[in-house]
C-alpha cells in the first residue's frame, strides 16, 4: 500500500512480533512499520479495537507500542534503532 | 542539578527557529526543546534530510525548500538544541522539565516562548478510528520524513489549502490518490468573496502584498489539479468510512448523489487548530475563537501570555501559516530579550518593526481562507454514534447525555464519561466536547470552556523521574 520512493536505504532492521522489518535510518518505528504493511499498532483497552497512526505527529497517542519491553511508547516518535524489538500494546499497558 | 538558560524556547518549527535564532544571535543563552529528531517543524519536516533528494524537493515543492535556509541558520546561531526531547511540564516559574533519552531534565530559563505550533482539527467521521484512516498531515510526514508514498486506494476528503498541497504532491510524485472528496460548500465561496480586496492588499511599508502570492499558489494549484483529470467530488458531506479491521471503502453524498468508492488509506483534512496543552497547563487565559473554530492563548501583539515571561509565538496562538509564524517567532524573541534585561523598549519596537510588517503581510489572505474553509458543522459536532474522545471511545451521543442531564461543563463531562482520560490527554476530543455541551445548553463555547490540562504533558515514566538530578 505504501512504497518507498528509494526503497535501497532501507538498511536498518528490526524486529515486530519477532518478525524482522526494514527501516530507513532516520524513520520513525511508526513509518517503518506502515512502510512494512503493519495494519494494527495496538488494540484499545475499553473495547479492543485495533488502532493505527492517526496524527503522526504525536497528537493522537494511536501508535502506542512496546519497544524494547518499554509500554506506551509513541512509535511516531521513536526513530528507529537497529535491533529494536517492538511489540503490539494489547490493551491497558501493565505497570512496571 | 538544575540548568539555566535565558530563553527557553519549546518547539523548532518555523515560529522557534526563528525565535531562537534572533534570541541567540542577541547574545542570550538560548535552549530550544522539540520532540522531532530533527529541526523544521511539522512544515518543514526532515528538510535537512530532504535536501539529498532531488525527487523529493520536486515532488514538496518551493514552499517545503524554503524552510532549509531557516534551519541553516538556526543551527549557526549558536542556541542550544534538544532534539528528540517530551516536554511534560512548564511551570509558571519557567522551569521547563523534559525527558530525553530515558533521562529527564529541569531547566530554568528567564523567558519561556511557547512555539509549539498547530494540530490537525481532528476529523470525527463514523469509522475514522480504523486503522488506515489518517490525517492529510500524517500522509504528507510520512512523504517527507521517509519518503513513503500511497500506491493505490487512497482517498482525500476535507478542505483547505493542506488537502490541495497534499493532492499535488501526489501528482508530482506520479501517485495521484484515487479521489479527492472536497467538502467546501459553494456558500461558503461565496461568503469569503468579501474578503477578497483585503487579502490582495499591501500593508502600509510592507515591500510587497503577500496575500497576491497565495492567491497565485492556491489558484495554479487548484488548476493543476483540475487538469490532472482526478476523480474529484465537490460539495461533500456525510463522509463515512467502512470496514472491519481496515479501512475497505469510503460511502459520502455529493450533489444529491449517494456514492461509494473502494479505499485502502484515507486522509481526512479540516483545517488546523493551535495546540493548546502546553498553555493550557500553565494555566494562560484562553479565548473562543468564533473565525477559526478554536481556542487561543490570550496574547499582546507581541506574543505576551496572561502569565508574566511565558511567551506565544506562531499557530500555538492562532492560525496565521509558517511564513506568520517566523515573523511571530522573532518579535517574541525582541520581547523576550527586553524583558530579560538585554535591549530597551524602543531597541525592541526598531528591531521588531521589519516582522510586526512581515507579519500583517502573510496575515492578510488568513480571512479569506477562514471564510473560504470552515469545518463542517458536522465535523464540530458530529451524530450521536460517532466516536469523540478515541482513547475511551466516547461517542457525541454520550457528551449530548450528560449535557442534558445537567453536565456543565468539559470537566464534569470528563468524571462523568472519561472524555479526555486516555493517553491524548484530551488533544483529539476537547474541542468537540465543548462544541457538544455548548451546543446542548445553548451557549458559547467560550462559556463552556476546555478540559482542565495537569502536567505530565507527555508520558514519563517513573524511572526517568528516579533518575533526575535535582537539588531541593
Amino acid at each position: 500500500m505504501l512504497k518507498r520512493l528509494d526503497p535501497a536505504q532501507a538498511t536498518l532492521r528490526f524486529t515486530f512480533e519477532g518478525e524482522p522489518v526494514a527501516a530507513r535510518p532516520g524513520d520513525t518505528v511508526a513509518a517503518a512499520l506502515l512502510a512494512a504493511g503493519v495494519g494494527v499498532f495496538r488494540e484499545t483497552p475499553v473495547s479492543g479495537a485495533p488502532r493505527a497512526p492517526y496524527c503522526m505527529m504525536g497528537v493522537c497517542f494511536d501508535c502506542l507500542v512496546e519497544i524494547d519491553r518499554v509500554p506506551n511508547r509513541q512509535a511516531c516518535l521513536t526513530v528507529v534503532a537497529d535491533g529494536m524489538d517492538v511489540r503490539r500494546q494489547h490493551g491497558a499497558r501493565e505497570m512496571a | 542539578m538544575t540548568a539555566t538558560c535565558d530563553i527557553a524556547v519549546i518547539g523548532a518549527g518555523p515560529a522557534g527557529m526563528a525565535a531562537a535564532t534572533v534570541a541567540a544571535e542577541g547574545g542570550a543563552t538560548v535552549m530550544v526543546f522539540d520532540e522531532q529528531p530533527a529541526p523544521g517543524g511539522q512544515i518543514y519536516r526532515s528538510i535537512e534530510r530532504a535536501q539529498g533528494s532531488t525527487e523529493l524537493q520536486r515532488i514538496l515543492g518551493p514552499d517545503y525548500a524554503y524552510g532549509a535556509a531557516l534551519v541553516e541558520r538556526f543551527r549557526a546561531s549558536g542556541a542550544g538544541y534538544a532534539p528528540g526531547s517530551s516536554v511534560w511540564q512548564i511551570t509558571p516559574e519557567r522551569e521547563v522539565w523534559a525527558t530525553r533519552a530515558g533521562r529527564s531534565e529541569v531547566t530554568q530559563a528567564g523567558a519561556v516562548i511557547l512555539a509549539t505550533g498547530a494540530m490537525e482539527r481532528p476529523v470525527p467521521v463514523p469509522g475514522w478510528t480504523l486503522p488506515g484512516v489518517m490525517t492529510a498531515g500524517a500522509v504528507q510526514i510520512l512523504l517527507k520524513s521517509s519518503g513513503l508514498i500511497a500506491t493505490e486506494g487512497l482517498v482525500l476528503a476535507g478542505c483547505g489549502p493542506l488537502l490541495y498541497l497534499l493532492a499535488w504532491q501526489l501528482l508530482q510524485a506520479g501517485q495521484p490518490p484515487s479521489a479527492i472528496l472536497d467538502t467546501a460548500t459553494r456558500a461558503d465561496e461565496f461568503r469569503a468573496v468579501r474578503h477578497l480586496p483585503a487579502a490582495m492588499r499591501r500593508p502600509l511599508s510592507a515591500p510587497r502584498a503577500e496575500g497576491l502570492g497565495y492567491l497565485r499558489k492556491g489558484l495554479s494549484l487548484r488548476l493543476a489539479l483540475r487538469r490532472a483529470r482526478l476523480r474529484m467530488f465537490r460539495t461533500v458531506t456525510d463522509v463515512q468510512i467502512e470496514g472491519g479491521t481496515s479501512v475497505e471503502a469510503v460511502s459520502f453524498c455529493s450533489g444529491g448523489a449517494i456514492y461509494r468508492v473502494p479505499a485502502r488509506l484515507v486522509a481526512l483534512h479540516e483545517g488546523v487548530i493551535p495546540a493548546q496543552q502546553a498553555t493550557r497547563s500553565l494555566g494562560c487565559d484562553h479565548e473562543w475563537d468564533p473565525v477559526q473554530h478554536c481556542f487561543r492563548p490570550v496574547l499582546d501583539r507581541w506574543g505576551n501570555t496572561s502569565m508574566p515571561g511565558i511567551l506565544v509565538a506562531g499557530d500555538a496562538g492562532g492560525i496565521g501559516g509558517a511564513r506568520a509564524a517566523e515573523h511571530a517567532g522573532r518579535i517574541a524573541a525582541w520581547e523576550a530579550l527586553h524583558r530579560i534585561g538585554r535591549i530597551d523598549e524602543f531597541q525592541r519596537i526598531r528591531y521588531a518593526a521589519p516582522d510586526v510588517v512581515g507579519r500583517a503581510s502573510h496575515l492578510a489572505i488568513r480571512p479569506l481562507l477562514d471564510a473560504l474553509y470552515p469545518p463542517p458543522a458536522k465535523i464540530l459536532r458530529p451524530a450521536d454514534d460517532v466516536i469523540v474522545c478515541r482513547c475511551e471511545e466516547i461517542t457525541a451521543g454520550q457528551v449530548r447525555d450528560v449535557a442534558r442531564r445537567g453536565c456543565q461543563g468539559p470537566n464534569q463531562a470528563k468524571s462523568f464519561l472519561r472524555a479526555g482520560m486516555g493517553p491524548c490527554q484530551g488533544r483529539m476530543c476537547g474541542n468537540t466536547v465543548s462544541e457538544l455541551i455548548a451546543a446542548e445548553r445553548g451557549v458559547s463555547v467560550g462559556d463552556v470552556g476546555y478540559f482542565r490540562i495537569r502536567p505530565p504533558l507527555k508520558p514519563v515514566t517513573l524511572g526517568e523521574l528516579a533518575v533526575m538530578d535535582v537539588a531541593g
